[in-house]
């Protein structure tokens, strides 16, 4: 079946596996141009090895890559017109930084003039011109990191990939990092995948996002939908903090589903496809979208017991202990204390959500 | 206080260094005895008179050295020219030891990537199985070599046996089998530090290189060879070196056409017949050579290095 020209990459069905050990589960997934895309999970769920298939580090056991519109799972790495930053960067340590980012050039058959010229203008976009003639060791590691970029920029590939390049730099450095990275995605028009464990990285940068665990994707989606709308209790409890109760469905009806905690108290919250009457599963409500008062509010309060506050900067933790159920967090904002009360540990409360807030998952 | 304290650090400082002194006595000890005193020896040696019966006459005299560069006729009263035979025999070993050296890295560098690149687990075996010759004595390995190479042996019988050759090819006696020998001397020379150097070798640096467009063979050029250098110049010295100095490989596979520099000097000290000052002489102007050979190997080094290469 020929691809569609338009779309960056084109996974198809694909599936690796090490003898007996399956690494990726039939992965099927489409990658539009110019975008920020990432591969999100835990190590161990396939995202480095999908990305080394596409660059041509693993061979595809089964399936097809489409590169627009052209399959390209049998070509060998240096046929591929895509360009990796590495995770240790893997910087040539006997060449310059200069010679570092014209390597690409020069292998794509331009002069080392050429080359060179076009590398020392590579360099002045991530600001290390000055650093041209020395060598990688010279340099710290958010500036190797930079060097890694350009280098894999240079030869302007169609697609960048780049495999937690962020991961061995300190968090000030990392957030500058990501910003930046964004803003070159946009300047570039470079489709860029990029794979990461930190799901607040993801959130951040991407345009979309494929979370994926034990060599299955969970869920495709952009930020907001992964954020507010997990399909399953993976990328629920993976994708920021979250509070799970146990639940049985009474009743489904415009996607609203009514239900009871095992005590029997009842509760309304969305509901998502697939799941019926009679179903035993998991409610999730995000920390931020709960609030405390003595008395209960709405029809969606849970009695509880204040356990312990835990200040963390912006926002306040609260654990609540409930009386018929887990341990909740509850988030308070710090900008928020005007109208949302917070009560010393012991205090007998009510933990209300927000109309909407709470969302039943697929086991 | 604070100053104190700091003298006090000073101090300590001094005691590991006086420490640091002593215990250092045994490495110069083992260096003095074993390197610095034979090659004193031997200078001195190569600056005295011959007895004609082996051993030398207290008597300073340049007749060793003069012999080997100066012809000065049979009675020794013609007007000196220059003696070439010597020279001959010296450049024959350096083209022959040259020759061993490129051999050894042709098939030695492979053989340690090879070996690198196989599971962490196994790679000790294969470093033992490249050493297991070695356990046998070097006369034992240089005489099986000849006999495998000589007209009659296996590897003519074999080819005949083959059809590719009608008639045995002569190998033993002539400068390809002392490379030969050579070469198999000296392999696992090659071989370990070349594969000690390609182990500590990060292979995401060929994987950058790939995906860079560079093809296997432009990534072995230009990134995995200047990263394992280190391990190539050491193994051609360890094979170089003692393949210039070599008589063994020389005496059984080269025949009296192919002498060495080693099989002269070894001759010198054989027996009655020898000369002392001359074996001297030679060795002496061996060790320059090889000398010569390093430091302008090194500085070849510096300079590519400095030049960013």
């Amino acid at each position: 079946m020929p691809g569609n020209k338009t779309d960056a990459i084109d996974v198809r069905n694909a599936v690796k596996r090490y003898g007996d050990f399956t690494a990726l589960k039939r992965i099927s997934l489409t990658i539009k141009d110019n975008e920020f895309f990432t591969l999100l999970g835990p190590s161990g769920c396939g995202k480095t090895t999908l990305l080394r298939m596409i660059a041509g580090f693993e061979d595809v056991t089964e399936g097809e890559i489409l590169l627009y519109g052209d399959e390209i799972e049998s070509l060998p790495p240096h046929l591929r017109p895509v360009n990796t930053v590495f995770q240790n960067y893997a910087l040539f340590p006997h060449m310059t930084i200069l010679d570092n980012v014209a390597f690409g050039l020069e292998m794509r058959g331009k002069t080392k003039a050429a080359a060179r010229k076009r590398a020392g203008e590579m360099l002045e976009l991530v600001q290390l011109s000055q650093f041209a003639a020395r060598k990688p060791s010279q340099l710290s590691g958010g500036q190797q990191q930079r060097v890694a970029l350009a280098r894999a920029l240079a030869p302007q590939p169609k697609v960048l990939l780049l495999d937690e390049p962020l991961s061995a730099l300190d968090l000030k450095l990392r957030k500058a990092m990501q910003l930046e990275l964004k803003h070159l995605q946009r300047e570039t028009g470079i489709t860029f995948i990029f794979v990461t464990h930190d799901q607040e990285e993801a959130l951040t940068m991407s345009d979309r996002i494929a979370v994926m665990s034990a060599g299955k994707m969970q869920q495709l989606g952009s930020p907001t939908e992964i954020y507010e709308r997990p399909r399953n209790m993976f990328v629920a409890d993976f994708i920021g903090e979250t509070n799970l109760l146990e639940v049985s469905v009474d009743e489904v009806r415009n996607g609203r589903a009514v239900c009871h905690l095992g005590g029997g108290h009842a509760l309304t919250c969305n509901s998502v496809e697939g799941i019926g009457e009679g179903a035993k599963v998991h409610m999730s409500v995000r920390p931020e979208r709960l609030f405390m008062s003595d008395v209960p509010v709405e029809a969606e309060s849970l009695k509880g017991r204040v356990a312990e506050n835990i200040f963390v900067g912006t926002d306040i933790s609260t654990l609540v202990d409930l009386a018929e159920g887990p341990q909740f967090i509850v988030r308070t904002s710090n900008s928020d204390r005007g109208n949302k009360r917070i009560f010393e540990p012991g205090s007998e409360i009510f933990v209300n959500m927000e109309l909407g807030a709470g969302r039943l998952l697929m086991d | 206080m604070a100053a104190g304290a700091a003298s006090g650090g000073s101090a300590r400082a001094d005691t590991y260094k006086d420490a640091r002194g002593w215990l250092l006595l045994p490495s110069w000890a083992v260096l003095g005895i074993f390197v610095l005193g034979p090659v004193c020896m031997m200078l001195i040696y190569s600056f005295l008179t011959k007895e004609f019966r082996g051993g030398v006459i207290w008597e300073p005299s340049l007749a060793a050295y003069d012999q080997f560069f100066f012809d000065r006729g049979l009675f020794g009263d013609e007007p000196p020219t220059i003696e070439w035979t010597y020279i001959t025999i010296f450049w024959r070993s350096i083209w022959q030891a040259g020759a061993a050296t490129l051999l050894s890295l042709l098939i030695g560098f492979p053989t340690a990537y090879f070996i690198a690149t196989r599971p962490e687990h196994v790679r000790p075996v294969w470093v033992f199985l490249i050493t297991i010759p070695y356990w046998v004595n070097l006369l034992i390995r240089t005489v099986s070599m000849k006999f495998l190479l000589r007209d009659q042996g296996p590897l003519n019988d074999f080819l005949i046996g083959t059809g590719l050759i009608d008639n045995p090819i002569h190998i033993v006696n002539t400068n390809f089998a002392v490379q030969l020998g050579l070469f198999y001397s000296y392999l696992p020379f090659m071989v370990l530090p070349v594969y000690a150097a390609v182990e500590r070798y990060n292979f995401s640096l060929s994987e950058a290189a790939a995906d860079l467009y560079a093809s296997k063979w432009t990534t072995l050029r230009r990134i995995v060879l200047p990263a394992v250098k280190p391990g190539v110049v050491a193994g051609c010295i360890l094979v170089f070196v003692p393949s210039m100095g070599s008589f063994l490989a020389p005496d059984l596979l080269g025949g009296a056409k192919n002498f060495m520099i080693g099989s002269l000097i070894e001759e010198q000290f054989k027996g009655n017949a020898g000369n002392w000052p001359f074996g001297a002489a030679a060795s002496m102007i061996l060790l320059t050579m090889v000398l010569i050979i390093l430091m302008f190997s090194a500085r070849q080094q510096a300079k590519a290095d400095k030049a960013g290469g």
